[in-house]
């Protein structure tokens, strides 16, 4: 059966998606080069330039371009060396609550019965939980590392992915391509990798995108909270934590990193919306 | 609608069951629990005695029925730190975050609700393009760092408002701004365009036909569609802010039970932090079940009786 194509009113904004892809692949680049890009190390103190100020402020000077922090570190360094945090959390969280989302929502949708049962009963479960809340529970019984915040991140996380590709393959089950690829004899696992799954893979990109942005927030907060990344490794959440104890001081401290995460999410968001409208 | 009622009731029973195995495992994440009641140095018959005196030398599934009871009761042990009573030192702190939560809420609404349908009707507009750009913004700020640049400005440098703690109704200011900037911003794009969405409709164009004026169209028309989407993302983000005021809470030291949560944490009172996410999960859940139930009241199209 051929359906005609039919012109779809369109509300593209093309900028909008190659401007987050911008930010967030140049945030990425400074994460991944941040040892050769920083000026200096991200724990090296120098004590008698502590709290100076960014370099077009009165006192300040170009060997500290974004000024120092309470110890005399290098706030500009210890930015670059945050954004690592901040990308590794969110790809890998997002890959991993994506990934373990699709495989649930994927078999639930295709092969129904008692197993569909289970998983959207889970899913029901799941979305009645407050994410970042829960996350703050977990990771404050559980102690504190990378790894854990990663995995906590995913597992508040799956659910959004697995509702879409669970609603998805139930549509798509029962669609021309998969019906005549089983009917060619295709064994059930060729028939979920090689049709179903490429096919719901496009919603749920945006799904991931959208996704995030709210996981770069939620590390972030967690960081702020003293429940996510400790120091000495520099997180934005953290370091505008510890400016708080100067912030009369020196607004820098609490100042930049706090625009290095709103930074990031506007990109992460501006590639969600992007996303969604090209389709 | 009845069938429905007790659907949802049915699953209300399943998921705070699933929140109360959650809190009671919460206490086992951490490792053997009596390392929090016994001295590091506590001879060995000590820490057996203490462990029989809390149960804790049952089976988890025991273990597990007598917390279930307990809480069911109203009893959900004791703070380690404060010798209360954990569920009264929490519903002592509800209000304080409700009030919050509400007083954010209703700023959302009269402020999202109506720029929203003004961009709708005027989209593309420059005012329409700009206001956008600031929604997008408000969206992508993280709340804990907006609040500290709000002391920053408003405590620190021009002190015109206070800082933290809640002694009179301007302290409700600057965390109320805080947490509605978010939620403003995402009301304000929910509304727009769903807005945009209902005016390219059939029963838009008819309605115009009909001689029906642009305002009356706006708010008869648009406007009861766009509500449908927002009343459910309002319910969630009601139960959002009684939860993850958290972050709020801990910045404007906010006397709610997210504060209470954050000094359960840093003190290892794990009774408290247990009672904390019990109630504002079962809450959660609440809201979620009377969003759902007014869902169904504004939009008729809904009837939830799939047959599977």
């Amino acid at each position: 059966m051929i359906t005609p194509a039919r012109p779809r009113p369109r509300r593209r904004r093309p900028g909008q998606f190659h401007a987050g892809l911008g930010i967030v692949c140049g945030v990425l680049l400074i994460a991944v080069l941040a040892p050769h890009l920083s000026p200096h190390g991200y724990a090296d103190q120098d004590l008698l330039r502590s709290l100076q100020p960014p370099a077009w402020v009165k006192g300040g000077d170009w060997v500290y371009p974004l000024g120092t922090d309470r110890l005399g570190r290098d706030l500009l360094s210890r930015l670059m060396h945050g954004a690592r945090v901040s990308i590794a959390v969110a790809l890998l969280s997002v890959g991993l609550g994506g990934g373990l989302g699709t495989v649930l929502g994927l078999s639930a949708g295709y092969f129904g019965r008692w197993l569909d049962r289970i998983i959207s009963r889970l899913i029901d479960v799941q979305l009645s939980f407050p994410p970042v809340f829960i996350a703050i529970a977990v990771m404050a019984a559980l102690g504190q590392s990378l790894i854990k915040l990663i995995v906590v991140l995913a597992l508040v996380t799956w659910v959004q992915y697995a509702r879409i590709a669970r609603a998805n393959t139930m549509s798509m089950r029962e669609r021309e391509f998969v019906l005549a690829a089983r009917a060619l004899g295709a064994d059930e696992s060729r028939v979920l990798l090689r049709h179903v799954l490429p096919s719901i893979l496009p919603p749920l990109l945006v799904v991931a995108a959208i996704n995030m942005s709210s996981v770069i927030l939620a590390e972030a907060a967690l960081s702020f909270l003293g429940l996510g990344i400790q120091p000495p490794t520099p997180a934005w959440g953290s370091m505008v934590s510890e400016g708080r104890s100067v912030q009369s001081l020196a607004w820098w401290n609490t100042v930049f990193p706090g625009m290095a995460i709103a930074i990031l999410v506007i990109g992460a968001n501006l590639l969600g919306d992007g996303l969604q409208r090209e389709r | 609608m009845g069938r429905f009622l007790v659907q949802r009731l049915v699953h209300l029973v399943w998921v705070l069951l699933a929140v109360s195995i959650f809190v009671f495992l919460l206490i086992h994440l951490s490792g053997d629990p009596i390392h929090l009641l016994t001295p590091l140095d506590a001879k060995p018959e000590d820490v057996e005695r203490v462990r029989r005196l809390y149960g804790l030398d049952q089976p988890i599934p025991v273990q597990y029925l007598r917390f279930l009871r307990n809480a069911l009761r109203g009893d959900l042990g004791e703070s380690f730190r404060y010798q209360r009573p954990a569920f009264e030192l929490v519903m002592q702190r509800l209000p304080a975050t409700a009030l919050l939560a509400l007083v954010t809420l209703g700023l959302t609404i009269v402020v999202g609700i109506p720029v929203g349908l003004w961009l709708g009707a005027r989209a593309g507009h420059a005012a329409d393009w700009v206001i956008s750009l600031v929604t997008f913004v408000f969206i992508s700020l993280p709340s804990f760092w907006l609040g500290v640049l709000l002391i920053l400005l408003f405590a620190d440098r021009l002190r015109v408002l206070p800082a933290s703690g809640f002694e009179s109704p301007v302290y409700l200011v600057l965390p109320c701004l805080t947490l509605s900037v978010y939620t403003t911003g995402l009301i304000t794009r929910l509304v727009r365009a769903d807005v945009l969405e209902v005016l390219r409709q059939d029963f838009i164009r008819t309605a115009r036909a009909k001689g029906v004026g642009e305002r009356m169209v706006l708010a008869r028309h648009a406007l009861r569609n766009a509500l449908i989407s927002t009343v459910t993302v309002l319910g969630l983000q009601l139960g959002n802010l009684l939860g993850g005021s958290v972050v709020v809470e801990s910045v404007f030291a906010w006397p709610g039970v997210g504060w209470l949560m954050l000094q359960g944490i840093q003190t290892r009172d794990l009774p408290l932090v247990r009672a904390v996410v019990l109630v504002v999960g079962s809450v959660f859940v609440l809201i979620n079940l009377v969003v759902d139930v007014l869902y169904l009241y504004l939009d008729p199209r809904i009837r939830y009786d799939h047959t599977r």
